[in-house]
């Protein structure tokens, strides 16, 4: 039996996805730049993907930009806005547990000149409002925090957070990170009241390589590549259009099923939590029920090392993540653990499960099983 | 526009009535190094002259990129081989291999005549006083320099004349296959795949075995030696490489044993399964990466409690050598990157806070009691699960 648990890592692409970019590289493979009909007809793909797309945020056709995945998103958002906005302040706010696409780049300002708050997290990773609170002030021009986090699953207060910002720091843009929330929960960045928004294809089965911003009408930000001036300047290079086109196939199908599909993980991930913290040593962190996103399931087990149990269940066709990638030679801790104030030794102890909307409960069941056998045996051999 | 390649080799013309077997091995291993190159060769020996042609179009720096893998090689001498057709025509073609060899003509050179045929009807004096004024005639700026020129031309009458004038050195050693065969004990650490080159080089083909212990150890582990092992088969021609699946053994091991002793018991257990292997294959001796207390099971008193369960004799071609030595071979050979990924590695899971530095081969031995009961079956178990696989330089 293979079972692939590791949707949070990628997804299998969608068929519908797949057979529209296959026309698109194979016959209608225009440039939506040229002039002649073969261009046009590959720029209305590009406009029907950009519809289909604006239609699952409720957002304007005008407010998607399409880019190369997730880092790309975020790396626009925060360093277009960032550099756009420069003159009203030096502040930026973004949280202690964000993926590296963005913590990354707020390192690279940090190291610019710009002050930077990581907000800390309680013990299920969700943001302290408190000391958001207490970090925005008048020079804060750019606050940046996830919708899901990556690691748990946690779904962080946006809605809170926003009230905050805006009351406290007007000037502030507000992005969201919801390249593990898109497909998997109703985001409408309009009654959200944010800005920007990050979303990444091959997380919710379309093709790797495929991204879009979501940027509302008139927020002040600026390019980051330069060239021929596509998509309004904001995103210079020909558009990727079998990959756009992908995307939105597999956007629009995620938003076509959503209740379904989500209710159908909650059930899966419930029982998952349920069936697994039965065996003896085993944790799962994050926060539980609605705080939580449908499709992650962090566990920590006792003893027995991520690395070894994630190729222990390989041998048994499962597919997981490590949740901190560990190694004799490089130990890269990961920040998320740190954060939630995880025991030092479960950090190197810990795997991710994520499900997709075709996990099914038989699959579970022999991942249990398998896990049940597994851990008790791996325990025997710990290092001393 | 060079069609041909002089290979120049040292050690081995010295080697007497053996010579024909040294030269047939170096231009095996010259074959197998251009079989990675574009392009169609032939490789041919002459009055003890080792030549590559070029049947067909080629890269210039790919064909010298292999050749310098090849041990046994002192020099590479890029040359052109013309028919003797009285001197007026050999002027002509050495006059015009230098006009295209030396664009800026701001040089001083010397002519290297050598008539190796005897019956030639100039010697090798009247031939660099002719050749030499021939070309100072033909480029007025180019100046004589007998003590220190810039470039030495060689002209060598044989059955056809040789004319060149440039040497790429070559890596030395002797050609691999001269020296038997030896079990390399192949990790994914920095080490062994240098040891590997060092036997190479002094002409012995290597087999290499590797332990494997998933699910302590994942499958890019695996490639990883792999990939080594390839990088060593460039210089050594191709390898069997044994992939054990060490896990049974190491995790018994683990149950019955001492745990400070685990890492030296279970090297001995390697040394076991790799001879096990070297016999099999006709190797004449096992070959590792130690180097004299670099780690706990690396000192003289480990050394020698692992050394004692064989009988063939352990090559540690290393064993002299600082790390930071080794990593500067690592690095000439093209391994390094691949050595420092991070997987980890079978040496390592269990390892002891405290391994013992200085075991007596008496207590381990008895600590070894411990396994009598299992340990046979799970070798002949580990022997014969072994998979084998076939690396050459090419794929």
């Amino acid at each position: 039996m293979e079972v692939y648990l590791d949707n949070s890592a990628t997804t299998k692409c969608s068929k519908r996805a797949v057979d529209t970019m296959v026309n698109l590289l194979t016959a209608d493979f225009g440039n939506p730049s040229s002039l002649h009909s073969m261009g046009a007809k590959a720029e209305e793909y590009v406009k029907e993907a950009r519809k289909k797309i604006a239609k699952t945020l409720k957002a304007e056709e005008k407010e998607i930009f399409f880019t190369s995945g997730g880092t790309e998103s975020n790396n626009l958002a925060i360093l277009g806005c960032v550099e756009a906005n420069k003159r009203a302040g030096n502040h930026i706010i973004t949280t202690a547990i964000e993926h590296a696409s963005v913590q990354q780049v707020f390192e690279h300002l940090k190291e610019e000149g710009y002050r930077v708050t990581y907000l800390p997290v309680d013990v299920s990773g969700v943001i302290s409002l408190e000391a958001l609170e207490e970090a925005l002030d008048e020079e804060t021009i750019f606050v940046s925090i996830m919708q899901v986090n990556n690691e748990i699953g946690t779904v962080e207060p946006i809605e809170e957070a926003v009230q905050l910002i805006r009351k406290k720091a007007p000037k502030a843009v507000i992005h969201v990170d919801a390249i593990q929330s898109y497909g998997k929960m109703a985001i409408c960045p309009k009654k959200l009241k944010i800005d920007l928004l990050s979303v990444s294809g091959h997380k919710i089965h379309g093709p790797k390589g495929s991204g879009f911003l979501y940027i509302k009408d008139k927020t002040k930000i600026k390019p980051i590549l330069f060239g021929g001036g596509q998509q309004k300047g904001m995103r210079s290079g020909t558009e990727n259009v079998p990959a756009i086109a992908g995307l939105a196939e597999a956007a629009a199908e995620a938003y076509d099923h959503l209740e379904e599909n989500v209710s159908h993980m909650y059930g899966l991930r419930d029982y998952f939590i349920e069936e697994v913290t039965k065996i003896e040593g085993v944790t799962v962190n994050g926060s539980t029920g609605m705080q939580a996103a449908p499709h992650i399931v962090s566990v920590s087990v006792e003893d027995v090392r991520s690395e070894v149990l994630l190729h222990s269940l390989e041998e048994k066709g499962i597919y997981v993540s490590a949740g901190s990638a560990c190694s004799s030679n490089k130990p890269s801790v990961s920040r998320t653990l740190k954060a939630i104030g995880l025991k030092n030794n479960l950090l190197d102890s810990t795997v991710r499960f994520s499900f997709c909307e075709s996990t099914t409960k038989e699959e579970l069941d022999y991942t249990i099983a398998n896990l049940k056998e597994i851990i008790p045996f791996r325990r025997k051999f710990t290092r001393k | 526009m060079y069609k041909s390649f002089l290979i120049k080799y040292g050690e081995i013309a010295i080697k007497g009535k053996n010579r024909y077997l040294f030269e047939e091995a170096l231009t095996g291993q010259i074959r197998y190094a251009l079989r990675s190159v574009d392009g169609e060769f032939e490789v041919r020996r002459l009055q003890g002259r080792i030549y590559v042609d070029a049947l067909s179009e080629y890269d210039y720096d790919e064909v010298l990129e292999a050749l310098s893998h090849v041990f046994g090689i002192v020099g590479i001498c890029p040359v052109v081989l013309v028919e003797d057709e009285g001197f007026d025509k050999l002027a002509e073609d050495v006059i015009a291999y230098m006009d295209k060899v030396y664009p800026d003509k701001h040089i001083t050179f010397k002519v290297n005549a050598r008539r190796a045929r005897k019956n030639y009807p100039m010697d090798s004096m009247e031939l660099n006083a002719a050749l030499g004024e021939k070309i100072l005639d033909a480029f007025p700026e180019i100046k004589v320099d007998v003590h220190n020129p810039d470039v030495l031309l060689c002209v060598e009458i044989r059955e056809k004349i040789n004319i060149y004038s440039t040497e790429i050195k070559g890596p030395g050693g002797m050609p691999v296959g001269t020296n038997g065969k030896a079990m390399l004990l192949l990790s994914g650490g920095i080490d062994s795949p240098v040891a590997g080159y060092m036997i190479a080089k002094r002409g012995v083909a290597i087999d290499a075995t590797y332990f494997h212990a998933p699910p302590y150890t994942s499958e890019r582990a695996k490639q990883k030696v792999v990939d080594l092992a390839k990088i060593v088969s460039k210089y050594s021609g191709p390898i069997n490489l044994h992939v054990v699946n060490f896990t049974d053994i190491q995790l018994y091991i683990y149950e019955k044993c001492p745990h400070e002793e685990l890492t030296i018991i279970m090297r001995r257990y390697m040394m076991k399964i790799a001879e096990h292997f070297a016999n099999e294959n006709h190797c004449l001796g096992l070959v590792t990466g130690e180097s004299i207390g670099q780690v706990a099971s690396q000192t003289m008193q480990s050394l020698a409690a692992t050394n004692a369960v064989c009988t063939l004799p352990v090559y540690r071609p290393l064993i002299g050598f600082d790390k930071n030595e080794i990593i500067d071979i690592s690095e000439k050979i093209d391994a390094y990157e691949t050595s420092i990924q991070p997987f980890e590695d079978c040496c390592t899971i269990f390892v002891a806070k405290h391994p013992v530095t200085k075991p007596n081969l008496k207590v381990i031995e008895r600590s070894e009691t411990k396994l009598s009961e299992k340990i046979d079956e799970l070798m002949k178990t580990a022997i014969d699960t072994t998979e084998v696989i076939h690396i050459t330089a090419e794929d």
